[in-house]
């Protein structure tokens, strides 16, 4: 059955047209029109058809919708549910649950005041909820003389808003719902339209037919144990399940075969279970497999990420900033998540963008957030069910959106299977949101190099990236407390710092080392020791710039020959001659060098693209 | 009454499940009130598919020893049939609720009394209640996952965002969950499916000498109504004609506008 949602402007006539609509249809019980009577003259008002959904007093009393509530409509044509959403800003809340469970909805703008802030905003809300279909009612058409004139500046206004949400409008109808016209039958006050009247248009709109030839995506809600036996009981939100079918088990990257799909009562026949259906499976190997799971095909899994790209809408009454914690809730599956940035942040009362960082109450908003676990998440488009999430602070639900597809960098590949003690490369980056790799600093004494290995530290840390900085003083202190700074005990220092970092690399780490490393040849063998994910960035200012900076009084020490083998005074610096990045901090503030650093590990190494472009 | 598909209940099965599901898997304790009628049967009825035989909750019945005979009788059939772990809750009587409510109004108040005290002393976390949207214009305004504050109140004003199909579990201590998984269902869709799944029901809901009983109370007040159909298939066309409401002969929402708000923000299902 088709659920449709109708929205508006406050006092626009959603709830008489379609008190009126169950009216005419014979879908109110009997009695309730005499309920109505009784009621609207109990409070001195004329007869108040929005009374049959308004059943609150306060509601009633105060003549506005506070809470959704929903209707069965008996068309001649078919049956459809109606979802009556409050159109008043208070009751935000209200108007997003109503319109989440629709299928489609029914736009009403007032004819004499045309399209109004409201009328734009809940089809901006009903877009970020992922409906694709409309109607839109032209109500209260004997406030415009019934005239055809004001009918089509609206319509035509209404469709090129509607047409820039990707919304598609079924229909567009001029109406009275208090009188009826062209609600069941057409209306003779206006002759001069001859399209759908509302029930026609109504009963056009379809639920979007289950995805049964997309990828299999079933959701674990829990595991049963009875006796030995476990079985995983959750829904098909995509695809087909049967018996004997090998299936993906995300995060974990397992692979299984369905062993037996178990019904209860087993009347035989057919044991496939469809989009839309629960199900209760168990398979062949021993894995744990828990709540929150997703099982998936072989191939055409879905993205395990660790950074989303999102639009959602914001329900607290705080401002939402970078920084903030909360729980997201795609599926059956709950992560802490980090927002890292607000990319862009509509004010839906001026349905302006807001300045940079900022988003309140209403918004709707453009976000990356990091989860503390990997998640198995699909974009909206793709699956419905595994793209959209609730976002929670403690016990309180303060946003809901849809994963964008900037989110799906990469698809599981089939042949990548993380096994307990054989955790690859790939596993590591997903969890971690980016690579491993070894950054390393190299310049003179003074150019630089640990101010800026520091601060990128850090500011990586912060966004949420593991990050871990070697220089000479951890070094030196422990692992390397045996090396003098002769020629080849620099090189062996330099040899077991390049070692350690390949390792933490190895681990996931981004490693910004921090060393003189003077001689090209350990620069090389350090670059050997971590392979491709090696970064050379030159630390680059001139001997007389480090040596007027001097903060440890190293040159002057060395010039006065009470330090020997000093890079760039009394022994050789050899430049890098192909770096990764080169930072000249002889022309540049040090802000300027941490920032372009900080930028250039962020583009290189983060696996989920953090400003919207895809990688 | 248009006809509705099979395909329609396959639906609205589906989410019921899911719904129990969610509800068994993230509140705890948890509690599913049977008032014997038709509507709870057929949620306990898809309780025991959703978990493949046995329903794995205790299951309550906030008992004001004012039903039918024809109604114990039922229970205790299907409570064996069924291997239920059965709460019957005594209410308290009704020399001790409000004296100046209607007599309708003190047998929801005793119910209401008996589950808070119910939910007190087994610190439930989480009730499932078969209540449906078509059946009463202030239950239409219901959550599936719908918060009660610790005094057992419904805050009709101030309900959380409810986003699809991903529910809030998460409570403050104290409070509870009243958990809905019938919302979407109508009264027609509750018959066409105890037909197809061939559920036991009250014999109660089938005409004798011209009459039956179209929804279950207390037996002070509740009363059947004329009608000649005396099987599942009768009772399905006489639903597709008649307009007159389902809770009709049920005295407590009708004694004043507002009873059965009032009755609702109170605790009552």
């Amino acid at each position: 059955m088709t659920r449709i949602v109708a929205a508006g402007h406050v006092d626009h006539g959603k709830s008489t047209i379609i008190a009126r609509l169950l009216h005419d249809t014979g879908s109110l019980p009997d009695g309730k029109v005499d309920e109505l009577q009784r009621a609207s003259a109990s409070r001195g008002v004329p007869f108040e058809w929005s009374f049959a959904l308004d059943a609150l007093q306060s509601e009633r009393d105060q003549a506005v919708t506070v809470e959704t509530t929903q209707m069965l409509l008996h068309l001649p044509q078919r049956d459809v549910l109606l979802i009556d959403a409050p159109g008043h800003r208070e009751f935000l809340r209200n108007m997003v649950t109503g319109a989440s469970s629709a299928d489609a909805a029914m736009i009403v703008v007032d004819a004499a005041q045309g399209v109004a802030e409201q009328t734009l905003r809940h089809a901006l809300f009903l877009q970020l909820l992922g409906i694709t279909q409309a109607i839109v009612v032209v109500n209260k058409m004997d406030l415009a003389g019934y005239a055809r004139e004001p009918f089509e500046a609206i319509r035509h206004e209404m469709a090129e808003r509607l047409r820039s949400l990707n919304v598609r409008a079924g229909a567009f109808v001029p109406a009275v719902g208090r009188d009826g016209d062209n609600l069941l039958t057409r209306s003779s006050k206006m002759s001069w339209y001859d399209g759908k009247t509302v029930a026609e248009a109504l009963a056009e709109l379809r639920a979007p037919v289950p995805q049964k030839s997309a990828e299999l995506r079933v959701m674990v809600q829990g595991v049963l144990r009875r006796g030995q036996s476990r079985t995983i009981v959750g829904r098909v939100a995509s695809g087909v399940l049967k018996e004997g079918l090998d299936v993906s088990l995300w995060p974990s990257g397992r692979t299984a075969k369905i062993a037996r799909i178990e019904r209860w009562p087993d009347r035989g026949g057919d044991a496939t279970v469809r989009a839309g259906a629960p199900v209760a499976f168990a398979i062949d190997e021993p894995y744990y497999v828990e709540r929150g799971d997703i099982v998936s095909g072989t191939s055409g899994g879905p993205a395990l990420v660790s950074r989303l790209r999102v639009r959602l809408l914001w329900l607290a009454g705080y401002a939402l900033r970078p920084g903030q914690h909360l729980r997201l809730k795609v599926g059956t599956r709950t992560a802490h998540v980090e927002l890292l940035s607000i990319e862009r942040a509509i004010d839906v009362q001026t349905l302006r963008e807001r300045p940079e960082g900022e988003a309140a109450h209403g918004d709707v908003i453009d976000a990356t957030f990091r989860s503390r676990e990997v998640i198995a998440v699909d974009d909206f488009a793709t699956s419905p069910a595994l793209g959209r999430f609730i976002l929670l602070d403690g016990t309180d639900i303060v946003g809901g959106g849809t994963i964008q597809p900037e989110t799906i960098v990469e698809r599981t590949p089939a042949n990548v299977v993380a096994v307990d003690h054989l955790l690859d490369r790939d596993s590591r980056a997903w969890r971690n949101g980016h690579r491993g790799a070894v950054v390393w600093l190299t310049g003179l004494p003074a150019s630089g190099k640990s101010t800026i290995a520091m601060s990128v530290e850090r500011r990586l840390f912060e966004n949420g990236y593991q990050v871990y900085v070697l220089d000479g003083d951890n070094m030196r202190s422990g692992l390397c407390s045996d090396l003098t700074f002769s020629h080849s005990d620099r090189s062996e220092n330099i040899r077991r710092v390049a070692e350690v970092a390949a390792l933490f690399a190895d681990a996931g780490f981004i490693v910004i080392a921090a060393f003189i490393s003077p001689y090209r040849k350990d620069r090389d063998d350090a670059r050997r020791a971590a392979g491709e994910r090696f970064y050379e960035v030159h630390v680059a200012a001139d001997v007389a710039t480090c040596e007027r900076r001097d903060p440890k009084g190293h040159y002057r020490k060395a010039r006065a020959g009470e330090i020997l083998n000093f890079s760039g005074v009394s022994d050789v610096y050899e430049e890098p001659e192909a770096p990764e990045l080169t930072l000249d901090t002889a022309a540049q503030p040090l802000e300027e060098s941490v920032a372009t650093l900080l930028r250039f590990v962020e583009d290189t190494l983060a696996i989920s693209a953090r400003h919207g472009a895809p990688a | 009454m248009n006809d509705r598909a099979a395909a329609d209940l396959d639906e609205l099965e589906s989410r019921t499940i899911y719904i129990l599901r969610e509800a068994f898997f993230s509140v705890a304790p948890l509690c599913m009130l049977w008032s014997m009628g038709k509507d709870s049967t057929a949620l306990l009825w898809m309780a025991r598919k959703a978990f493949l035989g046995k329903v794995p909750f205790p299951v309550a019945l906030l008992d004001t020893g004012m039903e039918l005979p024809e109604v114990y009788r039922f229970r205790d059939e299907i409570s064996a049939a069924w291997d239920l772990d059965l709460r019957n809750e005594v209410c308290p009587p009704e020399s001790g609720v409000d004296q100046t409510l209607p007599p309708g109004a003190r047998a929801a108040a005793r119910k209401t009394a008996g589950l808070r005290a119910l939910i007190a002393r087994e610190q439930y976390r989480g009730i499932i209640v078969g209540i449906r949207r078509d059946e009463q214009a202030i239950r239409a305004k219901e959550r599936v996952f719908s918060r009660r504050a610790r005094d057992g109140g419904w805050d009709v004003k101030g309900q959380p965002p409810e986003l699809w199909d991903v529910f809030v579990s998460e409570i403050e201590d104290g409070m509870h969950l009243r958990i809905h998984p019938l919302l979407d269902w109508t009264e027609v869709d509750i018959w066409r499916y105890i037909k197809r799944e061939s559920i036991p029901v009250v014999p109660l809901y089938f005409a004798r000498d011209g009459r039956r009983y179209r929804s279950l109370g207390e037996k002070n007040i509740t009363f059947p109504i004329e009608s000649s159909a005396a099987t599942l298939d009768e009772i399905i066309a006489e639903l597709a004609t008649t307009r007159a409401p389902e809770r009709a002969g049920r005295s407590m929402d009708h004694e004043t506008e507002s009873a059965f708000e009032l009755l609702r923000l109170g605790g009552y299902m």
